[in-house]
């Protein structure tokens, strides 16, 4: 397993898959706490889907992890996309039989692959934390909110709680990426499909039937990351969106073990 | 899947068969290889080479029979792998990662050493573009990639499919030779190539396949002891090389004539009485040459194919 750990990670590790991904988690973090703090008396909002989120909001002991919370479903889909297309290139590259005659042992490869996505992950939202908690002690005076509570033992509990709840929502992307391209076996179908229902098609369905986004994996990955929300408490999300993950982990890792690997 | 081991074999198959809905790959293969010597696998395309390869490594599930790699049953790959090096169907790595980072992959991924990387890249002549992406590699340099990475393991027991496709007369000349040193040095060599005149040049033994079926398996020599060697006779009259197929079809050989020469059935000891029988027709030869079928004249009247 181990092994399989450190070869997936040679792989990860090349600058432009590496920097280039952390780059983008940077920026995308900084506009999003950016956003939050310089539009705060913006009438068309600064928060995700038009919302505005007020100075007083800002001000709580969670006000300091508001910007990294919602820059969770980007940072979400960044995992989907480098989980599905890290696992379908193997079949598109063919390497896959490389692997396989060097790892016979089909699950231990797939796990160990999986662990060392979620190590990458982890890093990305390590430094989206990192960047967005900078930006918004910086930004906090120009947008006039007062950080005496940002710096208590209540912000801190906030922070891991919201740290937590990211990375758990970001691995949750991923391993739907994952499945994604074990399914697929190829990178644009596996990524496309994915950010297609997660972005656009969910987001139909939730506007037009009720309660549907209690449901809907997209949705409930969301809620984890905000810890609960209006669309459903953070225990149904966690319970639906485990169910759904292990479901479809049992069905992939089915499928890889037992698929004749001919291409 | 019940198996028997004979320490003498690397490798060892019993009605190997895999069947793609009602289309049999490869049905009831039965061949052996011994350890040590350099086999080749020939078969025109689509005969199910790289399907019985994939078998070998565990890659895809045979529908039925039995196999034994280096004494491990087949079904368990895990027990022999570790011993095994492979290149399946063409190389096949991380186009943005370099040579060296390719290989270094594998390596960790098998537990063996990194730093002997750059050695092997020397050893199929990339010593010096192991940094170059592998994506800015010709044909030839992947496949050279493709066998170092085969070496990693220090393998027992080597299996390549089509080494030598892409590489220049020098590059195959390199393979060959490499190939024999690795035999040399004890490992076994299972190797598929189109080039039947190199199979015939490095191998000891062959397993020749055709729609899937074993139509041959043993030493080299064997199988082109089998076939007749031909005389091939020349005169400048062309009314004589009648005479002359007419004179071996009483001595009991059969022969025709191709492109002006007659093409006599005949072993090589015989040649020197046609040569006298003719004298006493009076026909004069101006060429009387015993010729050796070669592997590829083997191989075509065997499969019934000209691919």
């Amino acid at each position: 397993m181990i092994r399989v750990f450190f070869a997936e990670w040679r792989k990860l590790r090349r600058p432009t898959l590496f920097l280039g991904t952390m780059g983008a988690v940077a920026a995308v973090t900084a506009l999003v706490t950016s956003v939050l703090f310089l539009l705060i008396d913006s009438r068309n909002g600064n928060g995700r889907e038009g919302r505005t989120i007020t100075r007083q909001t800002l001000e709580l002991p969670h006000g300091l992890s508001l910007g990294f919370s919602t820059s969770a479903g980007l940072l979400g889909l960044v995992a989907l996309c480098i989980f599905a297309s890290q696992t379908a290139q193997e079949y598109t590259h063919g390497t896959l039989r490389n692997l396989l005659v060097r790892q016979p042992k089909r699950l231990t490869l797939l796990l160990g692959k999986f662990i060392s996505m979620v190590s990458f992950a982890m890093v990305t939202v390590i430094i989206s934390a990192v960047v967005s908690i900078s930006l918004a002690f910086g930004l906090s005076g120009k947008a006039k909110v007062i950080t005496t509570a940002w710096t208590t033992g209540d912000a801190r509990i906030a922070f891991l709680h919201t740290f937590i709840n990211v990375f758990l929502s970001v691995i949750a992307y991923g391993t739907v990426g994952m499945i994604l391209g074990l399914i697929f076996r190829a990178p644009i179908p596996a990524i496309s499909l994915g950010v297609a229902w997660l972005l656009i098609v969910e987001n139909i369905i939730a506007a037009t039937v009720k309660h549907s986004g209690r449901w809907m994996p997209g949705q409930l990955i969301t809620t984890i990351s905000s810890g609960g929300d209006i669309t459903a408490s953070y225990l149904h999300a966690m319970w639906v969106v485990s169910a759904y993950l292990v479901l479809g982990v049992v069905v992939v890792s089915v499928l890889f073990r037992r698929r004749d690997v001919a291409n | 899947m019940s198996t028997q081991s004979n320490p003498e074999l690397a490798i060892s198959v019993k009605d190997l068969t895999k069947i793609y809905g009602d289309r049999p790959a490869v049905s009831h293969a039965n061949f052996e290889v011994p350890l040590g010597t350099v086999c080749g696998f020939v078969g025109p395309n689509g005969s199910g080479k790289t399907t019985t390869m994939r078998m070998l490594l565990g890659l895809i599930t045979p529908t039925g029979g039995t196999g034994v790699i280096l004494g491990q049953p087949i079904n368990h790959p895990e027990r022999y792998l570790h011993r095994v090096g492979a290149m399946i169907e063409g190389p096949a790595f991380y186009p943005a990662l370099s040579g060296a980072e390719n290989l270094r992959v594998l390596a960790t991924l098998g537990g063996y050493e990194t730093d002997q990387v750059q050695g092997l890249l020397e050893r199929v002549g990339l010593g010096d573009r192991g940094d170059s992406k592998y994506k800015t590699y010709s044909l030839g340099m992947k496949q050279r990639l493709g066998i170092a990475a085969a070496l990693l393991p220090n393998p027992q027991l080597l299996m390549l499919d089509e080494p030598t496709n892409g590489l220049d007369p020098a590059g195959i000349q390199e393979i060959r030779e490499l190939l024999r040193d690795l035999a040399n040095e004890g490992t076994t060599v299972f190797v598929s190539s189109h080039l039947l005149s190199e199979i015939e040049m490095i191998s000891d033994s062959l397993v020749m396949l055709r729609k899937g079926e074993v139509i041959f398996a043993g030493k080299t020599q064997d199988l082109l002891l089998r076939q007749q060697p031909t005389i091939i006779a020349k005169s400048s009259d062309p009314q004589d090389l009648t005479k002359l197929l007419e004179i071996a079809h009483n001595a009991g050989h059969e022969g025709t004539i191709i492109d002006g020469a007659a093409h006599i059935l005949g072993p090589t000891d015989w040649a020197p009485i046609l040569n006298k029988m003719a004298f006493d027709a009076g026909i004069t030869l101006s060429q009387l040459a015993p010729v050796l079928p070669s592997l590829e004249e083997t191989f075509f009247e065997m499969t019934g194919d000209s691919e």
